[in-house]
């Protein structure tokens, strides 16, 4: 990223022939200049001024890069306390990302529990489910019958010798719904529920999702936390870019006060400002992406493990080209906006005496 | 070009720098302001550079009421002045080819435009061959005709020079203000603060006296014993 442009810093506030002469030979961009005195000095034409302010920006906006990267340690050390300030809310909205990506495929996997009648017969148990099967939103149905819910819950539960006393089987027979994937929105499988409810055969309907639900809710709390851990972290970038910017304005007040003796104005001034501003933003993002990176590439080792653990072949998700932009889209803006709030302080304070 | 009318300014610790002057400058004319050190020259440039505000009274400069000229509109009021300072003010990390072509880039006109009146300007203060210098390797005499080349690019109609001579030796001195000369020769206002009286009398142009932030004198230099009163002497009306 730091293209040296030893050139450009001979040059201040898109001042300099050298970047002007590069400029316009190499992008054509001055073509209403070329008829030289057709502009006269007092009243330039319209055309040309536009042309003018518009090169100006240009060349501003590489002779700032050119200007951060000649310091390119101290620019280094802003633009990294940036990049760690963005990197961690990118971070963690990565990985939060990744978990509901986990818990998609988990809420997929949620089961309707159908508890049966007392009255209803194995057999009609079994035309039920066949009956189910057809259903396009259902996947699969598991019969379980009376003597082998017994026959589990004896296992499992310890209760086997009280059990033994009962005289009949307490137990219904149960039918396990899997619903069909695409129906994983949680209104979709109530709809299936309250479906399934209304059967005359079927006692109780139970969805087996509550803990999906719960792990839901403490999602929610992790997003609201990335959210504000965003905003703060947002304001620590406004700071660390205004305070650099501030100070890059004080080592130029001298610098300053003779332009404005001359009849620059404020948005003249405010440029070089407002592009390092940018610069170090875009900087930032670009580090906090490398961060985010390597952090991913050491946690994918271990959470391949984990996954294989529960026999899954989930992968971590890396940065996706939508959050690339936001991640230096935000940045820049950041950095744009730090400057500009501290130019706005600053250079009003600034005035030959 | 220049009238002031009762203008005081008194600063916000109390001093007052100026009192009551009343003078006029026309358009064309060059002047020299002169006056020990605490006069007021310092202000009155700086109320014409519109650097401070006066107090009381009007200023007026080139048919232009400077009350009437918001923070806004300085930028645009001082493009069409040249000043020259005593320090120089020039900008040390820049070529002298940049130092000059300052005024005309603010105005945001074009490259090659830019490098024509650059060089022509230069070669107007004998300067073409150091374009590509940078100003601290040039003599004090050098870089006080670099701030000139840089005060007169854009044709200014007002120039004004802070004690452009204090720090250069007698010849020095009389070529810069030969060059002012010239530049007032081709129609430019010009108003200089010094306290060289031999260069002013040889120059024989009018002269302002401040005492104490009073208008002592206002007239030719020959006339200058008379004018010792408080009273405003304007020649011009």
């Amino acid at each position: 990223m730091a293209i040296l442009m030893p050139k450009v810093l001979e040059v201040d506030w898109g001042i300099g022939q050298s970047m002007a002469r590069d400029l316009d030979k190499d992008m054509m961009l001055n073509p209403s200049d070329r008829g030289g005195r057709r502009s006269t000095r007092r009243g330039i034409s319209l055309k040309a001024l536009l042309n003018n302010y518009l090169l100006r920006h240009i060349q501003t906006f590489f002779y700032t890069l050119g200007q951060l990267s000649a310091r390119p340690f101290s620019t280094f050390m802003t633009a990294a306390v940036i990049g760690i300030a963005l990197s961690m809310p990118a971070g963690l909205n990565l990985l939060l990302n990744n978990a509901q990506e986990v818990l998609q495929g988990w809420s997929s996997a949620t089961q309707i529990s159908l508890f049966l009648t007392h009255k209803t017969s194995e057999r009609q148990a079994k035309k039920v489910a066949s009956a189910l099967r057809k259903m396009p939103e259902i996947a699969a149905v598991e019969y379980i019958s009376k003597e082998s819910a017994l026959e589990e819950f004896s296992k499992h539960s310890g209760f086997g010798e009280a059990l033994d006393a009962l005289e009949h089987n307490p137990l219904p027979a149960v039918l396990l719904i899997t619903p069909e994937i695409s129906q994983e929105q949680p209104d979709q499988i109530a709809a299936l529920l309250d479906k399934l409810a209304k059967r005359s055969e079927v006692d109780i309907a139970q969805l087996d999702m509550e803990w999906v639900e719960r792990l839901f809710a403490l999602m929610a709390i992790g997003e609201r936390g990335v959210l504000i851990l965003s905003g703060l972290l947002a304001i620590a970038v406004l700071l660390v870019v205004g305070n650099t910017i501030r100070l890059a304005i004080q080592n130029r007040r001298d610098e300053i006060i003779i332009i404005k003796l001359i009849g620059a104005t404020d948005s003249f001034i405010r440029r070089p400002f407002l592009y390092t501003g940018f610069w170090y933003g875009l900087l930032g993002g670009l580090i906090a992406l490398v961060l985010v990176e390597i952090s991913l590439t050491l946690i994918a080792t271990p959470v391949r493990d984990v996954a294989l653990l529960y026999r899954s072949t989930f992968e971590l998700q890396g940065i996706d080209s939508q959050t690339l932009a936001a991640l230096l889209g935000v940045g820049s803006f950041l950095g744009y906006f730090g400057s500009w709030i501290a130019v706005g302080r600053h250079l009003r304070e600034i005035e030959p005496s | 070009m220049i009238r002031f009318t009762e203008v005081s300014k008194r600063y916000s610790n109390g001093h007052e720098a100026l009192s009551r002057i009343s003078l006029h400058l026309p358009a064309g004319d060059m002047a020299f302001l002169t006056g020990h050190s605490g006069a007021g020259k310092s202000t009155l440039m700086k109320l014409v550079a519109l650097i401070e505000r006066p107090t009381n009274g009007q200023v007026i400069i080139n048919g232009q009421n400077l009350a009437k000229v918001k923070r806004g509109g300085i930028p645009c009021y001082r493009r069409n002045m040249g000043i020259i300072f005593q320090d120089h003010r020039l900008l040390f990390d820049r070529t002298v080819f940049d130092n000059v072509a300052l005024p005309l880039i603010i105005a945001g006109h074009g490259r090659k435009e830019i490098g024509r009146l650059v060089r022509a300007a230069l070669d107007k203060v004998g300067l073409l061959s150091k374009e590509k210098v940078y100003p601290i390797t040039l003599s004090g005499g050098e870089q006080q005709r670099v701030g000139i080349a840089r005060a007169v690019i854009h044709k200014p109609s007002l120039l004004l020079a802070d004690e452009p001579t204090g720090n250069l030796d007698p010849d020095l001195s009389r070529e810069i203000m030969h060059l002012f000369e010239e530049f007032n020769r081709v129609g430019v206002t010009v108003l200089i603060a010094s306290h060289d009286l031999d260069l002013i009398r040889e120059l024989k142009k009018p002269i302002i006296k401040l005492e104490q932030g009073y208008l002592a004198h206002h007239g030719d230099i020959d006339a200058e014993g008379a004018g010792s009163g408080l009273g405003d002497r304007s020649i011009h009306g």
